[in-house]
């Protein structure tokens, strides 16, 4: 009985996250952070450690950590049921706004309105883009001690970001799935 | 019930093969959805993607969950969404019982280098193809600029942006057709 009051509990406390968090995957993460504090289920380094492995496992970022806490509060149910609730309030609500839009699919308005939203969402893509590269191809440690613009440049990062680049230009049919399994290898075998 | 086997298998494979959430999906999106199984189109992910920058929830997810619910109503929704995060729970799952200090292992962090720079060529790559039914005219072109450097230097929530984008779209596309339809009134 204690532990279907724990598993309603999780559910109930990630449907709230998934309710509250706008934007995305670190969105959630001060969610997190409060539902350490208030329930004493995990702390500070637990945070860190899960942020670590969400980010180094595949899959939406969010669903991870949602998945990773599930786990340590309440093994493999945990993990499971943490992870509903939190998409359980998203596809209510994209399912109203798939409604919608059939709806009104020919409103001057709402197609207006894609026409700016579209160009806002490249640009969102064009700031991401910016922040995986700066993350991948430059070490701001090595920046910040030498002050070296260019000693701060992964070149080894960047010459198999640009091969991959090319790749997706001249062999359209190769799968991304392959190139970053390819990638993965290289990273092992060359130590990056 | 062949499509909603194929909905889960396919956001499924999805959610194994990307690193880094929501916009290192695009890459993969845009091949499985679009390319192969042509469920929708390189304009409907990149509002889905602006549609779940200012709803609740995963980005991924609720693009999932768009798909599947536009190929296969309300079961579809269920078992796309159900496939995008079901390895997460099984990879989570398994890292969590067995093995612990998982991100700590040389080999892991060797692999993520190399993954990380892959990730930043295939999201360009990607951003390329999809912006080029975005960016159409001067004023999409202000809001793409615009929205890269204000949400790369500043804190502002990208809802926020996507927000305002959506109003000056109706407002400065508004007054255009206005215009032209002016125009052509008093020409007749």
């Amino acid at each position: 009985m204690e532990t279907l009051f724990l598993l309603a509990e999780l559910f109930s406390r990630f449907f709230l996250v998934g309710l509250f968090s706008v934007g995305g995957g670190l969105a959630t993460l001060p969610f997190l952070q409060d539902m350490g504090e208030t329930t004493g289920w995990f702390g500070a380094a637990e945070i860190s450690n899960m942020i670590a492995i969400s980010e180094s496992t595949p899959g939406p970022m969010g669903i991870n950590m949602a998945s990773y806490i599930g786990y340590q509060i309440a093994g493999i149910p945990g993990t499971i049921l943490a992870s509903i609730g939190l998409v359980t309030p998203s596809v209510v609500i994209i399912i109203i706004i798939s409604n919608f839009l059939k709806k009104f699919r020919d409103s001057k308005y709402v197609n207006n309105a894609f026409y700016g939203l579209r160009a806002a969402s490249v640009g969102l893509i064009a700031a991401a883009f910016y922040s995986v590269a700066s993350l991948a191809l430059f070490n701001s440690e090595v920046f910040s001690q030498t002050g070296s613009f260019f000693s701060a440049i992964n070149y080894k990062s960047l010459i198999l970001a640009a091969a991959v680049f090319v790749c997706t230009k001249f062999f359209k049919k190769l799968h991304p799935i392959f190139l970053i399994i390819l990638s993965a290898v290289i990273g092992i075998l060359l130590k990056f | 019930m062949k499509t909603l086997f194929q909905l889960f298998i396919v956001f499924a494979k999805i959610g194994g093969f990307t690193f880094g959430g929501g916009y290192a999906m695009l890459p993969m999106m845009q091949r499985e959805l679009v390319e192969n199984k042509k469920w929708t189109t390189n304009d409907e992910i990149i509002d889905y993607y602006a549609i779940g920058q200012c709803t609740p929830g995963v980005i991924a997810v609720n693009t999932a969950t768009f798909v599947g619910y536009k190929i296969k109503g309300l079961s579809g929704a269920i078992f796309a969404t159900l496939g995008m995060i079901t390895p997460s729970i099984i990879i989570i799952g398994i890292i969590a019982a067995f093995i612990s200090n998982f991100q700590e292992y040389e080999i892991v962090q060797h692999a993520f280098g190399g993954i990380r720079a892959a990730v930043v060529a295939l999201v360009l790559s990607a951003g390329i193809k999809i912006s080029k039914k975005s960016i159409v005219d001067a004023v999409t072109a202000v809001i793409f600029v615009a929205v890269a450097l204000l949400s790369v230097l500043t804190d502002i929530s990208p809802a926020v942006f996507v927000v305002i984008a959506g109003i000056l779209g109706i407002l400065i596309k508004g007054c255009k057709k206005d215009k032209v339809q002016k125009e052509k009134g008093g020409n007749e």
